[in-house]
């Protein structure tokens, strides 16, 4: 490899390559990084293993690459595996891909803008970004306090429906992964039921820009509580059939039990969060543990695993869905009457039928949408469970109005970090099982 | 997680000697560039276990009049930018290091909180900000022989040529 070449001639502003280095170079802190400080483990121990495991390496393992463009890698996601024979001695994620800075994008739009912006990050669930950066930009202007009910149950349904979509992707892709590939079909037929409401409500299947800073864009269409009361009633066979096809079959169990295990010590250490936390028997779910919108006045439980494996995180995911569906089930309960979104003149362009009327109204429109509106200096991070983990929002405001910087906490590009530790020692047919079960969009991760 | 049970009567300031502040009812404490590690180590002594979030700011084009920071802290150019999470009490915890431009480095919190390998490594190759001692310091997202740190306030955007590896420039 050419890391004495880079480090005779390094780039500019480089700190060297990112590709995984063959085994001759290996060092006792590259093994440390990718084990050792999770398990705590001396300096020693780790150059112990640095040694192959078997005589005359360089001839018995080889590194190649899976991915960019692979189909079990969900998106651009690039893994550098050494093997000995099927067996993956290292892994090492290489990301970065699909990077289009949305961050630096992030600062050049206006608050009013960056809903459609972040949207894209993590496509598979983009109403809780846009849900993320709202709440963000609310704490910030300090209106949080002030959002209707409505809008909170509303924002709390759409959450909900979209935890079942991105759950549902999960288990198509999973399934087609593990070569259950009639599930991958239907995965996304019930996902496509889903997608067809908010299609009905936000006027597109995905990359909605729906909830926006001091509400949503419009109300919930009429009829709205019979379309989702047929997803409801649609969805339990269809999850029974799941149960039949996968869950009790002992094809699936064999494929995924004690693959790619995880200690609760490792993953709290590692920084994983949702269904790869809570497969590892830590019950931590923001929904419960750090409430946000209504979530304290909903019944649900939090879905926990007991060995960290595939299995469990396949398991939590699929009852997750049915959790989804109990609380949907109380918003449709709860969902109170009122304003969509808050009447503040600072933050809510006026409504449509204004503008005919008032030169006021005219002008105001068209203050807000070209200029934005400003918003309070300040700082401010707002965390929330997305179907994959913590998607946090870091905003610092400089009085414009266009944030100062602009940062995702994206759980899939912490997430990954787990994988080369889940892989360790293990197949290379179970690796897809493992890269499937973190579930990334590489959408998120590289952003 | 630790059995030692910590006295959450101790007030923070005491408990972590630095400048607390609170930025919309979430707590931040500033931590100074000498005392970084030593900080996040009483953090996880006070059952922050988790690092959620780790990241930068570039105040270049701030005034730093108005960045609200407590009077003894200095207001540098770049800020480094941490989350913690207590499980135990469910709280959050911001941490906040100051960083001037001509000392752009920190230690690396890599053997404290292994999952903020990648977001040191997104950091530096955003920001430049070196992390001294971390196991792998090349960049993350952009291409490994690019020039310039992309999120620097003096990094424009548009109008850049786009750089690609090998191919003829």
């Amino acid at each position: 490899m050419t890391s004495n070449l880079i480090a005779a001639t390094p780039a500019a502003t480089g700190e060297g390559p990112q590709e995984m280095r063959s085994r001759s170079e290996l060092t006792a802190k590259e093994v440390l990084r990718e084990v050792g400080s999770v398990l705590r483990m001396s300096e020693k121990d780790a150059a112990e293993l640095t040694s192959s495991p078997v005589e005359n390496d360089e001839e018995q393992t080889m590194i190649i690459n899976m991915g960019p463009q692979h189909p079990s890698t969900h998106g651009v996601l690039r893994l550098m595996l050494e093997l000995q024979g099927e067996k993956v001695l290292r892994c090492k994620p290489i990301i970065g891909y699909l990077h289009t800075g949305m961050e630096k994008q992030g600062e050049e739009l206006t608050y009013m803008q960056g809903g459609t912006n972040v949207t894209r990050m993590d496509y598979a669930s983009p109403l809780n970004n846009e849900l993320v950066f709202s709440l963000a930009v609310e704490k910030l202007l300090g209106i949080d306090g002030d959002i209707p009910e409505r809008a909170t149950w509303m924002r709390m349904l759409l959450s909900e429906l979209n935890r079942m979509s991105s759950h549902l992707l999960f288990m198509a892709t999973n399934g087609m992964d593990m070569g259950a590939v009639s599930m991958m079909i239907y995965g996304w037929r019930e996902r496509e039921e889903v997608l067809r409401f908010f299609q009905k409500v936000t006027g597109l299947r995905m990359n909605h820009n729906f909830i926006r800073p001091g509400g949503l864009a419009a109300d919930l269409p009429a009829g709205w509580r019979d379309d989702v009361l047929t997803i409801l009633e649609g969805l339990p066979s269809r999850l029974a059939e799941y149960d039949v096809l996968m869950t009790n079959q002992p094809i699936w169990r064999e494929r995924l039990q004690g693959v790619g295990v995880i200690t609760a010590e490792e993953a709290v250490a590692l920084g994983a969060s949702g269904p790869i936390l809570r497969s590892a028997g830590i019950a931590w779910d923001l929904r419960r543990d750090l409430p946000y919108l209504k979530y304290d006045e909903v019944e649900f439980d939090v879905i926990v695993g007991s060995f960290g494996d595939a299995f469990d995180r396949y398991a939590i995911r699929l009852n997750e869905i049915r959790e989804s569906m109990k609380i949907v089930y109380q918003i449709l309960d709860k969902m109170p009457s009122g304003d969509y979104r808050i009447q503040d003149k600072k933050v809510t362009p006026p409504p449509r039928a204004r503008i005919d009327e008032s030169m006021e109204a005219l002008i105001h429109h068209f203050k807000i949408f070209t200029e934005g509106f400003k918003v309070p200096e300040g700082e401010v991070y707002v965390g929330i469970e997305s179907p994959r983990g913590e998607i946090g929002c870091y905003i610092v405001s400089d009085g414009s109005p266009k944030p100062y910087r602009l940062h995702m906490r994206a759980p899939s590009f912490v997430n990954i970090q787990a994988l080369p530790h889940m892989m360790r020692g293990g197949l290379i047919a179970d690796a897809v099982a493992v890269i499937s079960s973190v579930d990334p969009v590489l959408g998120e991760v590289d952003r | 997680m630790s059995e030692a049970v910590v006295d959450t009567s101790v007030p923070a300031e005491q408990l972590y000697d630095c400048e607390v502040t609170y930025s919309r009812g979430e707590k931040v404490i500033h931590a100074s560039r000498e005392n970084y590690i030593a900080t996040l180590k009483k953090a996880i002594d006070d059952s922050f276990t988790m690092c959620t979030d780790l990241t930068a700011v570039d105040f270049l084009t701030y005034a730093s009049a108005n960045r609200q920071l407590p009077s003894s802290v200095v207001g540098e150019r770049f800020e480094i930018v941490l989350n913690l999470i207590s499980l135990e009490r469910r709280e959050r915890l911001r941490l906040r290091v100051q960083i001037a431009e001509g000392e752009a480095s920190l230690p690396t919190a890599f053997d404290l909180y292994p999952g903020t390998e990648a977001m040191e490594r997104e950091v530096f190759d955003m920001f430049g900000i070196h992390f001294e001692g971390h196991p792998d310091p090349s960049r993350i997202l952009m291409p490994e022989d690019w020039e310039g740190h992309p999120l620097r306030k003096d990094f424009s955007v548009g109008r850049i040529p786009v750089q690609f590896k090998g191919a003829p420039s």
